[in-house]
């Protein structure tokens, strides 16, 4: 749907990478020209027209952001440039000195590394323990998540939905679990965040992570979400201007209240800008629409793989747009390149989740990770060339 | 190199794959790349004696470029000294950067010699010979 709006599409490209990035609409680059073109000032500084212009949309972000994912308090947004630098602020800028040594930390081998290697640098900063929670099928349950548990687990870190595997974890009955044992919950929602709705009131989780680039944003700008109470003991990483009150040469100084204190330095205020423009057409759209048109194509996809007697399709049940497949015998990456050849996008790999291939039997997969924009014409056109596929030394060498 | 051919060398070496076999042995120096963009994985288990190669066997897993490629350096490398070795690997980068080169002296290597066309699969190509050099440098720290 709506693929009128989005000018990459224009090219002769089908485009099935959307874990990676997604591509953007009109209206995002527009408002980012726009920008540029007609008020191009900084932020919170000026007294200017132009610059209260721009202080009033980069706000108006941070509420639209705040109603998306419903969270209580405008405070609660930080904006930052992805879900690697928001995992980073909540691992460095506020576990540090929540955690102490020998606390528990919970992941799983399926995480992103961006929610795997600070928590690792954590463990031999200040010697918290990061033990896996053991996944069945691939998969998180809430029984191994209750088995996984001691009293000196003190934070359960998880991704909503994996980049690997594409599979949705019961974040709402975890983070259940998880307060009730007075374990704090953080969640890497960029894969997730862009696909359905997200509810933080809801579901009660304490920290959330994701990325404008991953959900029709421009590339640089992502928001870490906390309870205000956590926000609020959580120090920066960045110190400088615009973040805080003052500051004399008897060292003496304040900080700014939350959001500001955690945002210094000039921001990425035309993507900031953009980012808006991405959320309301989403909102436009419907999230609820969204997920359930990509779960039909996913379905689609999976039915018609299936005709192909060569391919094998590694995660056919998980709820998401994300598909993992082989051509029997073929090296991943020689089947990303045959079908580049024809111009589709796909991704070969582990898919920079490198602790996987401990838990799939096969270590290197073709990912297809589908958006709205999506068509079950581009997945008949993508099944012809597979149908193709006894002659890929022909094509790639 | 006719197209056909160049597709029968590669392909040939790919699907069986010269001294393709994990070596638990200390005789053998062993040397492991895995690509940038987490895919291709191969180690080399090379052994010397007084400058020479005198073995090579190689194991992992990777593409068809990348294991054609290790499985015809082997061939071409094994019995040949240190310095024999290196001058093969210029005259090989030679080719692969399109600069001047011997064609002669690289048999079924040329079988990469318009992988130039592909920027994206140049990688692959020089992939073994990259791990070769790790294993070479080891060799040479501790002799
Ligand atoms: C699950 C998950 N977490 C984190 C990230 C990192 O996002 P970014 O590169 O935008 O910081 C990604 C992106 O690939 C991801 O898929």
């Amino acid at each position: 749907m709506n693929r009128e709006d989005f000018p990459m599409l224009k090219n002769d490209l089908i485009y099935f990478d959307n874990g990676a990035t997604t591509l953007k609409p009109q209206c995002v680059i527009n408002e980012i020209t726009n920008y540029y073109e007609n008020y191009s000032a900084n932020a919170h500084r000026g007294d200017y027209d132009i610059s209260r212009k721009v202080d009033e949309l980069y706000e108006k972000t941070r509420d639209d952001v705040k109603e998306f994912i419903n969270a209580n308090k405008r405070e609660e947004i930080i904006f930052t440039k992805g879900t690697t630098e928001s995992m980073n602020m909540i691992i460095f800028g506020f576990m540090k000195n929540y955690l102490q040594k020998d606390d528990e930390v919970l992941i799983t081998k399926t995480e992103h590394a961006s929610n795997v290697l600070p928590w690792y640098t954590l463990e031999k900063e200040i010697g918290i323990k990061v033990k896996f929670i053991p996944l069945e099928d691939y998969e998180v349950t809430i029984d191994n998540v209750k088995k996984s548990i001691n009293n000196k687990t003190k934070v359960i870190s998880l991704a909503w939905v994996t980049n690997t595997i594409g599979d949705l974890r019961p974040i709402k009955e975890i983070t259940k679990v998880a307060h009730d044992n007075n374990i704090l919950m953080v969640v890497d929602g960029a894969q997730s965040v862009p696909h359905f709705k997200t509810d933080v009131l809801d579901t009660d989780i304490d920290f959330l992570a994701f990325s404008a680039h991953k959900m029709l944003g421009p590339t640089g700008v992502g928001v870490l979400y906390g309870k205000k109470d956590y926000l609020e003991q959580m120090l920066p990483l960045n110190y400088g201007g615009g973040m805080n009150s003052f500051f004399e040469s008897d060292k003496s100084l304040e900080y700014k209240p939350l959001p500001y204190r955690l945002e210094a330095g000039t921001m990425n205020i035309s993507g900031i800008l953009g980012f808006r423009k991405a959320l309301s057409y989403l909102n436009k759209i419907g999230m609820d629409k969204i997920t359930n048109y990509e779960h039909e194509l996913k379905d689609y996809l999976v039915k018609r793989l299936r005709e192909i007697d060569n391919i094998e399709v590694y995660n056919e049940n998980t709820k998401s747009g994300i598909v993992l497949f082989n051509i029997k015998n073929i090296f991943s990456e020689d089947t990303s390149q045959f079908l580049n050849h024809y111009h589709v996008c796909v991704r070969a790999g582990n898919h920079c989740a490198k602790m996987v291939k401990d838990e799939l039997i096969i270590k290197n997969t073709c990912r297809i990770s589908l958006y709205f924009y999506n068509t079950k014409e581009e997945i008949d056109k993508f099944i012809n060339i597979m149908k193709g596929n006894k002659d890929i030394f022909k094509v790639i060498i | 190199m006719d197209s056909n051919l160049r597709r029968e060398i590669i392909v040939d070496n790919y699907q069986n794959p010269t001294n393709k076999k994990t070596i638990d042995d200390k005789e053998f120096i062993t040397a492991s790349t895995i690509s940038d963009s987490c895919i291709d994985n191969i180690t080399l288990f090379v052994k010397f004696k007084d400058n020479v190669i005198e073995d090579i066997y190689f194991d992992g897993e990777a593409c068809a470029i990348t294991t054609s490629a290790t499985s015809i350096m082997i061939k071409k490398l094994i019995g040949k000294t240190i310095d024999e070795a290196e001058e093969l690997m210029n005259n090989y980068y030679n080719m692969i950067d399109e600069k001047e080169y011997s064609e002669e002296e690289l048999g079924e290597l040329n079988a990469y010699n318009e992988i130039y066309k592909q920027p994206n699969r140049k990688k692959c190509a020089i992939f073994p010979f990259e791990t070769l050099k790790k294993a070479i440098e080891k060799y040479k720290m501790h002799n």
